[in-house]
């Protein structure tokens, strides 16, 4: 078992450094090939009145004339090191480690935002992990148990609307109906931090939650229902019922935990991917997030912005993984080899 | 027939439907026997004559399924085809309990061998965990498992086949069950550990007195096994014997057919196997009178009854407990066997 | 060997298949092998019937395997009629194709379910390109009638067929270019036992009208009695006894076969009493990991010393009977020095 987990932590550290550099080639080493030089880059991230021998000095300050090799060593050497940024002031500025260098646009090290809007994230993600589970699972349970009757129905009518409905289409209805019209709900907009008041945080993310929550439990709820079904026909669970056992354990015991193997390959990729919809959602409901630092991000071309988000977001989705697959060996016995 | 002299296990006229896209599937249709403590009944026939179904229908299997349950099925006193569910539930694991066919499948595989003996075990012993597992150390061990201390906490899948059906004839036996029912528990196993399960069922059961029921396709294990035979055919019980007559004197032409298909091993055969033709019927429009004629050699010996009439099963005159489902005139039969069939085997 | 290498078809010689086991995620080096053939040597005559028996693993299906090369040998030669096919390439091997067809196990995932059974049967011909489109069907339609099915099955699927019909077009593909050797892997293994007397009888047809030569891999002892003319009898790895059928079922010689033998119920309930079964000890080793000397030392009940230490070789102990043990059974005055040593008077 600890083999294992050293084999995938081992794993996990080479596809960071696989997806920092791809990353980086991306913005810095493909323009280069398409023929654009360091300044038409530097250009950008000058007034529009700069003449060329501004945007040459800037292209310098940026470091974009160095090969591109340099540019990764140095951005490399700042997240283990630490690295000095001359920004056009007296003195180089500079940026301990782990950094992820400066905002071409407003200056700003980018690592300290980053950090400052994760817990509005995180809390956006977790709280609404948690929903889907419990609830995509418990309805795919209760549906597949209850093949055929109304509930069942119902519940996969509604799973299906969850499925295909646009996450901002929900979320605007369910402000328009808890927030505007029924006013129980605030309007969004507002954080408060987990720890100065978990009541009003709760508060203040469950309309949010909700909404992101029901687009994946949906899924979820179908997904539950195949694996149980499927489950349920098992030569195993026969066996189970033929020892006596009540169907309430037959179900909850053995019939679950093999169903929820599939369900916790999926629940790790979407916890990766939940960056996605935490984009919209937090547009929707204008929460302080990483989702719309991204959206400002990409839409001012600021790459050391861009760069880090996707090394974070890359990081999530590679330490999900790694926490899934962690679960799948103890709930799985034949995957420990 | 009063209440204190019905046997220990008594089937009337079980039948199980199972409604379909393609028509009613009549698994079994009209079974009936019965099973003393202490006595094995073997049960051999066609694949898919409803062996497996029937059994899973004495252990109340079919009540979460949508298959249509009708007839009686007494077991000490108690009937459990219109007792409730949870009645039922409770006889499971203690009054009856069933060996699966297919160990593999049949097991948990997330959950350790141990784990899953001690949880049959102590649904019904308030027990202590410590206490529990020391059973199911003591059960493996019975069942031939070698250093069962450490194999009770291994998987499913790291132990070999042999030793997964002996799990799974541990979990039953957790109990102490009265009625035990060994679905073809040793078709997937060599014949070495096969010899070995069915010493072991043997032994347990001369140890508790439990009744077993053994299904099989072989007809080598009933010989060794059994004390009583059901031959099932489409659904239905065409023979009912002793051991002994049915492999001295069958009466029915499936039997024959049986018989004179099987390969021998402690003789070689000069002439060729004698397979029974055709093959085995729908059980969805089943031929109609007796299913077995459109297969059978001798349905005109029965000026066309054979195709209109559903053989009863019968009492063979003279034979006590040997009874048979065929319109063929006993002497007929007799006749049949001894001139032509029995001198080809 | 006595037999003129005129009639032999088929001499194998030293045989090995040795999986190689892998360990580690970056460099993955070899940590050791699964010994599933390791070295035997046999010989199939003309028109002769093989059969192959042992316990499940002791390497059956790798060795058709390698006979068909649908696998290659680690080591050792498979001479087809004095040619080696061992290490041909696949090109090279692709004529000699048809001289060796395969009948599987299972009749119904072997067979492509979105085939009709004309192109299925009549692939070979396509493939080997031996008769032009046109006499294609024609030619299917014969053999399909040679096997017993109708002619007017051609353009049917394979789910309309029941499992002994399945293995009946199984037969009839293997048969298309008429080859000199067939290996049929447990060709009846998964049929009612009324449908595999029907096959078994059909194999046996063929075999008279076109001369063909079998390797029938089975574990049912029964059916290779019925089948065979000489049986391999293997053990991890190894033939430890191969015999012509009578003698080998007859007088056992290697005490793994006598085991083997004593463990088939025999279907007559009057043996049952007075029948001795020799209760092997333990589980099968494992073949990543053979017992060194004689392989079967560890469960024997006749090991002496010199067995966990020297390996006995396959030699012929009576006319045309080969047994690989240091005390055989049933060999009276042979190799005296093989005995364990006498006290000295
Ligand atoms: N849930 C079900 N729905 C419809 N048909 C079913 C169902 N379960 C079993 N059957 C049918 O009932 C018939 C009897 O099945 P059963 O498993 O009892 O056969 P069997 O005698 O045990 O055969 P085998 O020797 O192959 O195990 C089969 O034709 C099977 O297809
Ligand atoms: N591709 C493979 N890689 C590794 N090991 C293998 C492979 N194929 C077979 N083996 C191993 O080789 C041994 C012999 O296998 P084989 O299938 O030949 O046995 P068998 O005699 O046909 O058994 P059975 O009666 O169960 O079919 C087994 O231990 C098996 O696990
Ligand atoms: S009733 Fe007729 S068809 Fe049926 S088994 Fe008897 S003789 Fe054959
Ligand atoms: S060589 Fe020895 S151990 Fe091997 S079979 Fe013969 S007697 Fe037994
Ligand atoms: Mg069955
Ligand atoms: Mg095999």
């Amino acid at each position: 078992m600890t083999a294992f987990i050293a084999r995938r932590a081992v794993a996990a550290v080479v596809i960071l450094a696989l997806v920092s550099f791809i990353t980086f080639a991306i913005f810095f080493l493909v323009p280069r090939l398409a023929g654009a030089s360091a300044d038409d880059l530097a250009s950008r991230y000058v007034g529009k009145t700069a003449g060329a021998e501004q945007v040459h000095e800037r292209a310098v300050q940026l470091g974009f004339t160095d090969p591109v090799y340099v540019q990764y060593g140095d951005f490399v050497k700042g997240i283990f090191a630490g690295r000095d940024y001359d920004l056009g002031g007296p003195a180089p500025e500079h940026c301990p480690a782990p950094c992820l260098g400066f905002s071409f646009i407003d200056q700003n090290p980018v690592l300290p935002d980053l950090l400052d809007r994760l817990p509005v994230t995180l809390s956006l993600a977790a709280g609404a992990a948690l929903i889907w589970l419990i609830s995509g699972v418990g309805v795919g349970v209760l549906s597949a148990l209850r093949r055929g009757t109304v509930f069942d129905r119902a519940a996969m009518a509604v799973a299906l609307a969850g499925v295909s409905l646009p996450v901002f289409f929900t979320g605007l209805l369910a402000l328009s109906v808890f927030s505007y019209t029924l006013n129980i709900f605030p309007p969004g907009s507002s954080y408060t931090p987990l720890l100065e008041n978990p009541i009003q945080w709760a508060y203040d993310l469950i309309l949010p939650w909700v909404t992101l929550a029901f687009l994946y439990a949906a899924g979820y709820a179908r997904l539950t229902r195949a694996g149980m079904l499927e489950t349920m026909n098992e030569d195993y669970i026969r066996t189970a019922r033929a020892k006596g056992l009540p169907e309430r354990t037959v179900v909850l015991k053995h019939a679950l935990r093999s169903t929820l193997t599939p369900v916790l390959t999926i629940f790790g990729l979407d916890l990766g991917l939940l960056v996605g919809g935490a984009i919209l959602t937090e547009s929707t409901f204008s929460l302080p997030g990483l989702g719309s630092y991204t959206v400002q991000a990409i839409s001012h071309n600021d790459l050391p912005k861009v760069l880090g988000v996707t090394l974070l977001a890359a990081t999530f989705v590679v330490i999900a993984n790694l926490v899934v697959d962690i679960l799948y060996a103890v709930i799985d016995p034949r995957v420990r080899l | 027939m009063t209440e204190d002299k019905r046997p220990f296990l008594e089937v009337r006229d079980l039948r199980i439907h199972f409604p379909t896209d393609d028509g009613l599937v009549k698994s079994v249709d009209g079974l009936s026997f019965s099973l003393e403590r202490g006595k094995t009944l073997g049960i051999v026939g066609e694949s898919g004559s409803g062996k497996s179904v029937s059994s899973m229908g004495i252990m109340g299997l079919h009540r979460t399924t949508n298959a249509r349950v009708s007839g009686e099925i007494w077991l000490d006193g108690d009937e459990l085809i219109s007792a409730s569910a949870d009645f039922v539930r409770k006889l499971r694991g203690r009054k009856m309990a069933m060996i699966f066919q297919d160990p593999l499948s049949s097991l948990h595989p997330y959950f350790k061998v141990g784990a899953q003996i001690i949880e049959a075990y102590r649904l019904y012993n308030d027990v202590s965990k410590k206490q529990a597992r020391q059973h199911a150390i003591d059960l493996l061990g019975r069942v031939g498992i070698p250093e069962p201390s450490s194999r009770v906490d291994d998987y499913p899948h790291q132990f070999s086949g042999g030793m997964r059906q002996r799990a799974m004839i541990a979990m039953a036996l957790a109990c102490d069950p009265e009625l035990l029912i060994a679905d073809e528990p040793t078709t997937a196993l060599d014949v070495t550990v096969q010899a070995e399960i069915l010493d072991l069922i043997r032994d347990l059961q001369q140890e508790f007195g439990s009744a077993v029921i053994m299904i099989t396709h072989d007809l080598g294990v009933i010989a060794e096994l059994a004390d009583d035979v059901l031959v099932m055919y489409g659904g239905k019980a065409v023979e009912h014997a002793p051991v002994r007559e049915l492999f001295k004197a069958p009466e029915h032409p499936y039997t024959w057919g049986l018989l004179s298909s099987m390969p021998r091993m402690d003789r070689v055969r000069a002439e060729r196997l004698l397979p029974v033709p055709g093959s085995p019927p729908s059980l969805i429009s089943l031929p109609p009178g007796c299913a077995f004629s459109p297969r059978c050699p001798y349905d005109e010996l029965t000026d066309g009854k054979a195709l209109t009439d559903v053989p009863e099963l019968l009492p063979v005159p003279g034979g006590t407990t040997h009874s048979v489902a065929c319109h063929l005139p006993h002497a007929t039969r007799r006749q049949l066997w001894t001139e032509e069939v029995s001198p080809r085997l | 060997m006595s037999d003129s290498s005129e009639d032999l078809l088929l001499d194998v010689k030293g045989l090995k298949r040795h999986f190689p086991v892998n360990r580690g995620a970056v460099l993955r080096r070899q940590v050791g092998a699964v010994k599933a053939v390791d070295g035997i040597d046999f010989q199939v005559r003309k028109g002769e019937t093989l059969g192959l028996v042992g316990e499940s693993g002791c390497g059956k299906t790798t060795t058709g395997r390698l006979l068909t090369r649908l696998d290659e040998p680690t080591e050792g030669s498979i001479e087809l009629e004095g040619r080696d096919i061992a290490h041909l390439s696949r090109g090279a091997m692709r004529p000699l194709r048809r001289d060796v067809q395969m009948i599987f196990q299972d009749p119904y995932s072997s067979l492509n379910p979105r085939h009709t059974v004309g192109s299925i049967v009549g692939a070979p011909f396509r493939l080997h390109k031996t008769l032009p489109v046109a006499k294609i069907k024609p030619a299917v339609q014969e053999l399909l009638q040679l096997v017993g099915l109708n002619p007017e099955h051609y353009n049917r699927y394979p789910h309309e067929f029941s499992g002994g019909q399945r293995q009946r077009i199984g037969v009839a593909r293997a048969i298309a270019l008429r080859p000199k050797l067939i290996i049929a892997d447990e060709p009846v293994s998964a049929l009612d036992v009324s449908i595999q007397a029907q096959v078994i009888n059909l194999l046996e047809d063929l075999q008279n009208e076109f001369g063909l030569t079998y390797v029938v891999i089975a574990h049912d002892l029964s059916v290779v009695r019925h089948i065979s003319d000489r049986v391999a009898v293997m053990y991890l790895g190894k033939i430890v006894e191969i015999a012509d059928r009578d003698s080998l079922y007859e007088q056992p010689m290697h005490p793994y076969t006598h085991a083997l033998l004593s463990a088939v119920p025999v279907p007559d309930p009057d043996v049952r009493t007075d029948r001795e079964r020799i209760r092997l000890r333990g589980e099968t080793p494992s073949p990543l990991n053979p017992p060194p000397g004689c392989r079967f030392h560890t469960r024997c009940w006749k090991a002496q010393e010199i067995c966990s230490v020297q390996e006995p070789l396959l030699a012929a102990a009576a006319p045309r009977h080969e047994v690989a043990c240091h005390f055989p059974e049933n060999a009276p005055g042979r190799r005296p020095a093989a005995h364990p040593i006498q006290p000295a008077e």
